[in-house]
């Protein structure tokens, strides 16, 4: 019901245990390191990305800012076009309209087209409480699913998962939701795809309700619009009875044509490839089936509210952030405990969920701020301004906040900062090697630097900079060194009145 | 020119030798150095772990003691970043005058030296084998592109081998490092690494943030590979005669 997978340790904790699990490690590198190239030559071959990428801006922020005014012409032209539209402030509210749904079409079962919306709100989970059986059909959505594991990355919720683990996942397991795997399965990818698309057959043909999300949703016409590349989503969405979407407000375009802008901008972010295999658009309701809409906020009008934050909500869910952030490729998705996880997630869990969890709370501080993801966004989310603008609203642990202070107490005065590095660098010879408490954290794994006999500043005090002058003599000048301009000027002449060469060249 | 060396408190404390190495080598070229000794901190440290109060004070101190001089020059990188990207005086916003217009323009000692002082041969002999790790603010930040490259292969004697996967991060991060040391440490290893790789005696940066944790490193496992800061191989006039 939550954004994050409950009651688990704030992200250090979870990344450390992730760094240790050697196996974690190399499928995480393969995988990211395979897509992360592919994204760059696809991009690289396109000129003008730049431009497409504001483009892609413009038109989300746009969106966003009018997106009350949208939302209403979405629902009208999804009502006109024979739709339903419901609207949910959380995810109970959108849980409980889905289950009354599929409770009302008689049936028990729904298969699924891989969607965050309904991962966000944990809608498989809840739909499992009122007796209602979900199948995932997007093949890494059927792995998470058929491990009873949880979802690791956006695009490819398996990516933790090797060849080999997932044979023997299906091997196991897939018996008992259905079609067992065939005897004899081999961990060579077409023979894992082939056994999937075998199990996943019975449950299209079987089907009477489908649930799906969106990538984008297009205002002017009512339509909505799904990328995959597996075509279990075009089963999904054409074969069943009844489909049912839950979609969050902000996926709204206004329309047809800025949807161009889209559909090339993320298939070359997400999968790195040119165009996107399985484009499905549909409006409102086709013969003889019911649609409908569910629209989902879930924090996100509280997102909007924030100047800084609101930028999250341009995200179009490609990963490509993930799959170039150095922590995430270390960390492993299921260490940021959230559907949402790497530097999106950093600033999409703790925004749409608040920051009272510890886990939640730790989510601001799992980047190094090292701005790769802010260059690969397709729509230009400074992901870095947002960690840091969260760190200024997360709960600060007591230590580092008297730390902290007594830092800005002492660099708030040249005084007090120039007395704190004599007496720092007096007590040289009794800086541990290994240093006692929190910062330990260095020392565990890193020298430190040998420490000098005198700062900076003590060195341009006591030699006037390096320019000979006598200490005390250097030490007035020093002092009066000048704020303004002219000052500056009349500190020069003083100088060349006294024949020194001071800072001049050769 | 008269030039006002932000010294950044890291290097004031633990790097006094890139701080001198930035005098020598500004006054070879010809720049009127000074120090305002009224100086403290970009405010950076506070400003990334979210105390944006004092961080911001620190900010106003900054823009407070620069004020008059022609330009600034900042031997680190990530500081350089900082005031650029989140002083509210160092980056004038359109249409404001006033303090914005007073401030002089701050630099990265690389971006001063190839962009401001418009050369790239700076007269340094340093006949050692380096390799250059460019550091997320420098590269991502300021966008210092190939600058300290081109600084480095006109240095007299020195061979420079490039760094695998140069442009990923190190796990230095400030506060991170200690907030998160497992994964601080696991990309620090594949750094090291890459450094090791190399071959170099010397891994330069224009960073000694960045180079006190992968030298950190490098010191803890003993591979004899020394980190220097890019104003001292700059600086540097080694068997020049």
């Amino acid at each position: 019901m939550t954004a994050t997978f409950l009651g688990m340790p704030a992200f250090p904790a979870n990344a450390a245990r992730a760094v240790h699990d050697a196996q974690l490690r190399a499928n995480l590198r393969k995988a990211t390191r395979t897509i992360r190239d592919r994204r760059a030559a696809a991009v690289a071959e396109l000129p003008g990305w730049e431009r497409l990428r504001a483009a892609g801006r413009q038109i989300k922020d746009h969106t966003l800012r009018n997106l009350d005014r949208y939302l209403l012409r979405m629902e009208e032209a999804v009502v006109r076009a024979g739709g339903h539209v419901h609207w949910a402030a959380d995810a109970a509210e959108a849980n409980r309209i889905v289950a009354g749904l599929v409770e009302a079409t008689g049936e028990n079962s729904a298969v699924k087209v891989k969607s965050m919306a309904t991962q966000e709100i944990g809608l498989n989970e809840a739909l499992a409480a009122r007796g209602i059986t979900v199948h995932e059909t997007d093949l890494a959505e059927l792995i998470v699913q058929l491990g009873g594991d949880l979802p690791s990355h956006i695009l490819v919720p398996a990516i933790h998962r090797n060849r080999s683990e997932i044979r023997e996942i299906f091997r196991t397991r897939m018996g008992a939701r259905g079609r067992p795997a065939p005897e004899g399965l081999t961990d060579e990818p077409a023979a894992l795809a082939e056994a999937a698309r075998l199990h996943l057959r019975e449950r299209f043909l079987a089907a009477k309700v489908a649930i799906s999300g969106a990538n984008f949703m297009i205002a002017e016409t009512g339509t909505l619009v799904v990328l995959e590349s597996e075509g279990n989503g075009r089963m999904c969405l054409t074969l069943p009875r009844t489909l049912i979407s839950v979609v969050g407000i902000e996926k709204l375009l206004p329309t047809w044509r800025d949807l161009a802008v889209f559909l090339q901008l993320l298939p070359r972010s997400s999968t790195g490839e040119r165009m996107n295999p399985y484009t499905s658009t549909w409006t409102g309701a086709a013969e003889g089936q019911e649609f409908h809409l569910v629209l989902l906020d879930n924090g996100r009008t509280a997102v909007l509210a924030d100047e800084v934050g609101r930028q999250a909500l341009r995200c179009i869910r490609c990963s490509a952030c993930l799959n170039v952030c150095p922590v995430y490729e270390r960390a492993g998705g299921h260490a940021y405990g959230s559907v949402y996880p790497g530097p999106i997630g950093a600033i999409l869990t703790p925004q749409l969920h608040g920051m009272a969890s510890e886990l939640e709370a730790s989510l601001p501080y799992a980047s190094t701020l090292c701005g790769a993801c802010f260059d690969v966004c397709p729509v230009a989310i400074d992901i870095p301004e947002v960690l840091v603008h969260l760190r200024g609203m997360a709960p600060h642990p007591r230590a580092e906040r008297l730390a902290m202070r007594a830092a800005g107490w002492v660099l708030d005065r040249p005084e007090r900062l120039g007395r704190a590095e004599r007496l720092g660098l007096r007590l040289r010879r009794f800086v541990p090697r290994r240093l006692p408490g929190p910062l330990s954290a260095w020392t565990d794994t890193r020298d430190l630097p040998e420490l000098p006999a005198e700062s900076f500043r003590d060195w341009w005090e006591r030699t006037g900079g390096g320019s000979g002058r006598p200490p005390e003599r250097a030490r007035r000048v020093g002092r009066r060194l000048p704020v303004r301009r002219s000052r500056a000027h009349a500190g020069d002449r003083e100088r060349q009145e006294r024949g020194e060469r001071g800072g001049g060249g050769r | 020119m008269r030039v006002a060396l932000f010294i950044t408190c890291l290097n004031d404390l633990l790097f006094p030798g890139t701080g001198r190495a930035t005098v020598t080598l500004l006054r070879r070229l010809g720049c009127d150095v000074a120090f305002p000794r009224a100086q403290t901190c970009c405010g950076q440290m506070h400003l990334n772990t979210g105390y944006r109060r004092q961080g911001e004070r620190l900010a106003r101190r900054f823009a407070g003691v620069f004020t008059g001089y022609d330009a600034v020059v900042v031997p680190s990188g990530s500081c350089a970043a900082t005031i650029r990207a989140r002083h509210p005086l160092a980056a004038p916003a359109e249409g404001s005058g006033g303090a914005a217009e007073a401030m002089p323009g701050v630099y990265e000692l690389s971006e001063f030296l190839v962009d401001v002082l418009g050369v790239t041969d700076v007269g340094a002999f340093f006949p050692h084998r380096v390799t250059y790790h460019p550091t997320c603010h420098s590269l991502r930040g300021l966008r210092l592109g190939d600058r300290p490259i081109h600084l480095l292969e006109r240095v007299g004697g020195l061979e420079l081998v490039p760094l695998p996967g140069a442009e990923e991060c190190c796990g230095f991060g400030g506060t991170f490092a200690l907030k998160n040391p497992a994964i601080s440490t696991a990309m620090c290893a594949d750094k090291v690494r890459n450094v090791a790789a190399t071959g170099a005696e010397v891994l330069c940066a224009a960073d000694n943030s960045c180079l006190t944790h992968i030298g950190g490193v490098l010191g803890r496992l003993r591979t004899g590979v020394r980190t220097l800061h890019l104003a001292e191989i700059l600086a540097a006039t080694e068997g020049a005669g």
